[in-house]
């Protein structure tokens, strides 16, 4: 007896529970996105509200403890310091030069995978540009340093050549990042060209255009935003990166001067941190504009 | 009813900036930490966990088991790669202690973040190497606020092949005219203490400037030391900052002079590496002597094991212990007996372990501070130093 009004009473429960959320449907739908909503604004939007926060704060000289009162000091340092401006336009200059340079070289192979290459040939070649991403990241940067020390392969195979490799430096730093994001360019401009209906390219050539006003007038313009998706990648990516600057080159990335700091000065660490995030949110302001993100 | 609900994006805006709230809320809190300065005067029970922050190398389960063993003290150790990296770990507060170079101890002090150690309740402390107690990065207000572990020297190594004659001085990396033959083959360490090394070289070969500690810089004696290094910069091959980097570009002939430790010229020299560092009859360092580092135990002053702590820092001394953690990581041991103790009975001669003319020339890394003592609170901090090997490195 005792146990059967427990079950109706539990069963009343759920239902009241029911009733109430299917009578206020706001209710059911915040009980749901509470929890996504809540990781996303604690865990995204909060820790970066925080380094904003933190990029006005200051260390005692003495102890190098935090001082949590606003100051500027760091923005005029950033600002004032020559040095911080040519690692800025340094690190902003390789992620452009990397951006072009992966969409060049991903567009035509994009290309072959999404409108030429046979079904099995296409899915062969997926799984060949992602095969890249199996292996661990510091592998890859490692395997560059070693190719193109002095005595490396690079220089081993240029050499009957009367040439020599990059050595270490920008350049380096350049072609291991091209080659590190690589497939972040693939994948995306792959899946925008795959979008694209066959019958649009017969019917240009119908209409009497050559590949080449084909390709400009049809295929560039509506495989666009896929190119600017990828590129967002490849600039983000190296915008931050801080390990490959420092194993193929002796050059100061934003990344490594956030390393550096990060201990000893962590506001102004904080404050370099709003570089790439100023950067970025000009760069897909920029993007937008093009159209990148008409189609998602 | 429907029309009085808020607009749904509202409503989403208004839980995105209660959270936020919420969050700066608990950034503004925290913090607030201080050290009693007090030592502890009697030794008890231990805890059964000790929370250790150490340099790879220095906890090995060698040394250890037979220290949990004995003890009943679990260890729960945590690496750090970096000095920086153990100030920051040591301040959350969750450690007992931290195997700190010089160059962390001040700040580690300053911060109040360690105790001054009671050395009567550390029997073993009584046979430690003498010149290494009551160093100015281990003592502060004239109590011993550590336990020497271990030291080491920067040494000066070239590629016995293509650099001669052999060097005698460091100006074979940091004389513009003389390193220059050295041209994108330097190696130099990357880090700021790497300014200290600068200022030694100037000590010697610049009297004008009055440099006397090459860590307690004022404004004009800083200019002229990150002078320097700014002229070295364009000769430099590679700054290297992890061991094996400067191993590998030694190994492949990319580097062929420049600052190392002792661990580095070892490893190369059981390679059989053509590699060459100063000989005895300079008394293994260059003219100008040379820095070095001198590794301390402290303990925490939060520590939530204290007599876990002191066993082990009694422990880490220990003739057998010391032996094999100086050993296992290429150090000169801080304990006299331990030189009995190593396999390689040679060791302690390699690394001068038994050798206080060798050690009067080596200026150990400590934390640059503003009040360099000379009452003028006109020292450049650790904090400028930062900075400067930023700009210096461009």
């Amino acid at each position: 007896m005792a146990t059967e009004a427990a079950v109706v009473e539990r069963r009343s429960a759920g239902r009241r529970l029911a009733d109430l959320l299917h009578r206020r449907p706001r209710l059911q739908v915040g009980a749901l996105l509470a929890g996504p909503l809540g990781w996303l604004v604690i865990g995204y939007l909060g820790s970066l509200a925080i380094l904003l926060i933190a990029a006005f704060w200051s260390v005692s000289p003495s102890s190098g403890e935090l001082v949590r009162s606003l100051s500027f000091e760091n923005i005029e340092t950033l600002i004032d310091e020559p040095v911080y401006r040519t690692i800025v336009v340094r690190t902003v200059v390789i992620a452009s030069l990397v951006t072009i340079t992966d969409a060049i070289i991903a567009f035509p192979i994009a290309f072959f995978m999404a409108k030429v290459a046979s079904r099995r040939t296409k899915a062969i070649l997926v799984v060949a540009v992602l095969i890249p991403l199996w292996s661990s990241y510091l592998v890859k940067a490692l395997s560059w340093r070693t190719m193109l020390s002095s005595g490396g392969i690079i220089n081993w195979a240029l050499e009957p050549l009367g040439l020599s490799g990059p050595g270490y430096g920008n350049t380096a730093v350049w072609l291991v990042m091209s080659y590190l994001w690589l497939p972040y360019m693939v994948l995306p401009i792959f899946a925008g060209l795959e979008r694209i209906p066959n019958s649009l390219i017969s019917a240009s050539e119908d209409l009497g255009a050559k590949p080449f006003r084909t390709f400009r007038r049809v295929i560039l313009p509506l495989a666009f935003p896929a190119v600017v998706a990828g590129s967002i990648f490849t600039f983000a990516l190296t915008l931050g990166d801080y390990i490959t600057p420092r194993l193929v080159s002796n050059n100061q990335f934003i990344g490594n001067v956030v390393f550096n700091n990060i201990s000893t000065n962590l506001p102004f660490a904080a404050a370099l941190a709003l570089v790439p995030i100023v950067v970025m949110v000009g760069y897909l302001l920029v993007a937008r504009k093009l159209g990148a993100f008409e189609h998602i | 009813m429907r029309t009085q609900d808020a607009h749904p994006a509202t409503t989403a805006w208004l839980v995105v900036a209660g959270l936020l709230a919420f969050m700066l809320m608990l950034a503004g809190c925290g913090g607030g930490s201080g050290s009693n300065g007090e030592e502890l005067t009697e030794l008890g029970k231990g805890e059964g966990q000790l929370n250790l922050i150490s340099w790879a190398g220095y906890v090995e389960s060698e040394w250890s088991k037979p220290f949990e063993e004995k003890t009943g003290c679990k260890v729960n150790n945590k690496v750090a790669g970096t000095s920086d990296e153990m100030v920051t770990l040591m301040r959350t507060g969750e450690y007992d202690g931290v195997s700190a170079s010089g160059n962390a101890t001040a700040r580690l002090f300053e911060g109040g973040d360690v105790d001054p150690v009671n050395v009567d309740l550390v029997p073993n402390y009584k046979t430690v190497f003498s010149d290494l107690k009551g160093q100015p990065y281990n003592t502060f207000d004239g109590k011993p606020y550590g336990i020497p572990h271990g030291r080491g020297a920067n040494l000066l190594m070239w590629n016995s092949d293509s650099v001669k004659p052999a060097p005698t001085s460091w100006n074979v990396t940091l004389d513009p005219q003389v390193a220059a033959k050295n041209k994108g083959k330097i190696s130099q360490y990357d880090d700021p203490m790497s300014i200290a090394e600068a200022s030694l070289y100037l000590k010697a070969h610049e009297p004008d400037l009055g440099i006397e500690d090459p860590y307690e810089l004022n404004e004009e004696q800083f200019e002229a030391a990150v002078q320097l290094l700014r002229e070295q910069r364009s000769l430099v091959g590679e700054y290297w900052s992890e061991a094996e980097k400067q191993i590998s570009a030694f190994a492949n002939g990319d580097s062929t002079v420049g600052t190392t430790w002792q661990y580095q010229y070892f490893a190369l020299r059981e390679e059989g590496k053509p590699v060459a560092a100063s000989p005895a009859s300079q008394g293994f360092l260059p003219e100008e002597g040379a820095t070095g580092w001198s590794d301390t135990w402290m303990i925490s002053s939060e520590a939530e094991h204290p007599n876990c702590m002191y066993m082990w820092m009694n422990w880490i001394i220990s003739p057998t212990a010391n032996a094999q953690v100086a050993e296992y990581f290429g150090e000169a041991p801080a304990q006299e007996l331990a030189c009995e103790h190593t396999e390689n009975k040679n060791f302690c001669a390699e690394y001068h372990a038994e050798e206080p003319e060798f050690w009067k020339r080596v200026y150990y890394w400590k934390t640059p501070v503003a009040d360099c003592g000379n009452g003028a609170e006109d020292c450049k901090n650790y904090n400028d130093w930062v900075q400067a090997w930023t700009t210096i490195k461009g």
